[in-house]
């Protein structure tokens, strides 16, 4: 199941040259961008790992893309991200935000159905990748490389 | 769906087709020629050279350097065949002629003063308006900026730097102090080997120049081949004479808003003489720190002597704020 999140989701992943091009937006509009990765899949799942600091003074998005390489080569089997901060506002938001790298193959969720009391029924949700420790969610496919 | 895709995407959507049809990802030219088809010419097609020159705007670049910068005759000339080169090049790519981008590297090596940061950063517009960086900035750097001061701090400190420059010159003032040879284990030596892997791999994406004193850098080289084996351009900025120093003299006093007064003319050359053979002579900058000098001068003159003054005084350099120097005093 493909997972979609933040921007351009529902689109097909986006090429290099695309993520240059949104890199190059960001750039322009002066927000600095940064890198994350992570291997739980949730949506609820904020904090994604760092992949160095947010890049400040960048003039050129070879840079950013430079760094998604490096970060592509050290996880080939994660989620990344890229984010691009809009400081105008005086604290940190999140002005553009979008996957430029998926797992080869992503097993998706399912539903728990928990009964509490009252004969209430509660529903979550529960990515099948957890269900293996850290580091090992995305190892059975073909790339051994983990984190 | 299918407006709502339309509506982020639609610069994205384009870049990528310009750039996938032109074969190579993310390449200026793609950029420069947006306007056109990005199909190959036909074999026997024309171009005009002189509108394709005037249409890069290289040239008003090239008597900016001409007009602005005395002397340099061999800098100069290497800059117009690099400008050259790469107008060539872009006119063979529209023919779908296939060369590889030609490296452009560079090493100034000269005495202080001679210009060295002012031709690179006009070095960096240039390249910019012919297509071949694509920002167009300079970033001046020194040792300080790319070695780190313990253990682990080198690596990241020079990849943030170089970032920085990319799309742009990377600019390395006095380059040689990156390498001690007194020292085997200084942080220097890995600053150099990651400058020269990105210079190798990523040199669609930055221009290295170093620059330094001509026998520093060249001991330099000796001691890292590699380094000197990846630059293309070794240009020498020679000293200046006497004639030169004065037109850029004047040349800064006008920028100033002064003039010399006529009997202050052969004084300045006198000056510069004298100056020349002092230790510690920097061409140019020596030039600008006498101006200086004279400025102070002429204003504490002006003040002592009090009174009225009009446009003229306010002006006007005399000999005695050049005679005052202990340049001069110094020879008797």
């Amino acid at each position: 199941m493909r997972i979609t999140q933040g921007t351009f989701s529902y689109l097909p992943d986006l090429t290099d040259d695309e993520i240059s091009a949104q890199i190059a937006y960001a750039l322009e509009h002066g927000w600095p961008c940064s890198v994350e990765f992570t291997d739980d899949p949730h949506p609820r799942n904020d904090y994604w790992e760092m992949w160095g600091l947010p890049m400040f003074d960048m003039a050129d998005p070879a840079a950013v893309l430079y760094e998604i390489n490096e970060c592509r080569r050290a996880y080939p089997n994660l989620y990344i991200r890229l984010n691009a901060y809009d400081a105008s506002y005086g604290r940190q938001t999140t002005a553009l935000s979008f996957i430029v790298q998926r797992p080869a193959e992503e097993p998706g969720f399912r539903l728990d159905r928990e009964e509490t009391s009252d004969r209430r029924v509660r529903v979550r949700m529960h990515p099948y990748a957890l269900d293996r420790p850290q580091g090992e969610r995305y190892a059975g496919n073909g790339h051994a490389e983990t984190p | 769906m299918s407006e709502r895709s339309g509506f982020g995407m639609r610069p994205s959507g384009n870049g990528s087709h310009e750039s996938s049809a032109d074969g190579s990802p993310a390449s200026p030219s793609a950029e420069a020629d947006a306007g056109e088809p990005l199909r190959p010419l036909d074999p026997d097609a024309r171009i005009d050279l002189a509108s394709e020159r005037r249409e890069s705007q290289a040239d008003e670049v090239l008597d900016g350097l001409e007009a602005d910068l005395v002397g340099l005759a061999p800098v100069k000339t290497r800059i117009r065949e690099i400008a050259a080169l790469l107008l060539v090049d872009r006119m063979r790519s529209r023919f779908g002629i296939v060369s590889g981008r030609p490296s452009l590297h560079m090493c100034f090596t000269g005495s202080p003063g001679t210009g060295k940061t002012t031709v690179a950063v006009r070095l960096a517009e240039l390249l910019h308006r012919l297509g071949y960086i694509r920002k167009g900035h300079l970033v001046s750097v020194t040792r300080d900026d790319l070695v780190g001061q313990y253990v682990g701090h080198t690596a990241p400190k020079t990849k943030e730097v170089l970032k920085r420059a990319m799309g742009g010159v990377l600019f390395i003032d006095e380059a040689y102090y990156l390498y001690r040879a007194e020292n085997e284990r200084d942080y220097g030596q890995e600053s150099i080997e990651i400058l020269l892997q990105v210079m190798e791999n990523q040199r669609d994406d930055l221009v290295v120049v170093l620059a330094g004193y001509k026998d520093r850098m060249d001991s330099f080289f000796a001691s890292n081949p590699g380094m000197s084996s990846r630059i293309a351009h070794h240009i020498d900025f020679p000293d200046y004479t006497t004639g030169e120093l004065e037109a850029i003299g004047h040349l800064m006093l006008e920028r100033e808003g002064y003039t010399l007064d006529p009997g202050t003319v052969p004084v300045f050359r006198d000056y510069l003489e004298r100056r020349r053979d002092q230790p510690r002579f920097a061409n140019a900058r020596s030039v600008r720190n006498a101006i200086e000098r004279a400025r102070l001068r002429h204003a504490s003159r002006l003040l002592a002597a009090g009174g009225p003054v009009g446009r003229p005084e306010l002006t006007t350099l005399k000999p005695d704020d050049f005679l005052a120097s202990r340049v001069f005093t110094l020879r008797q």
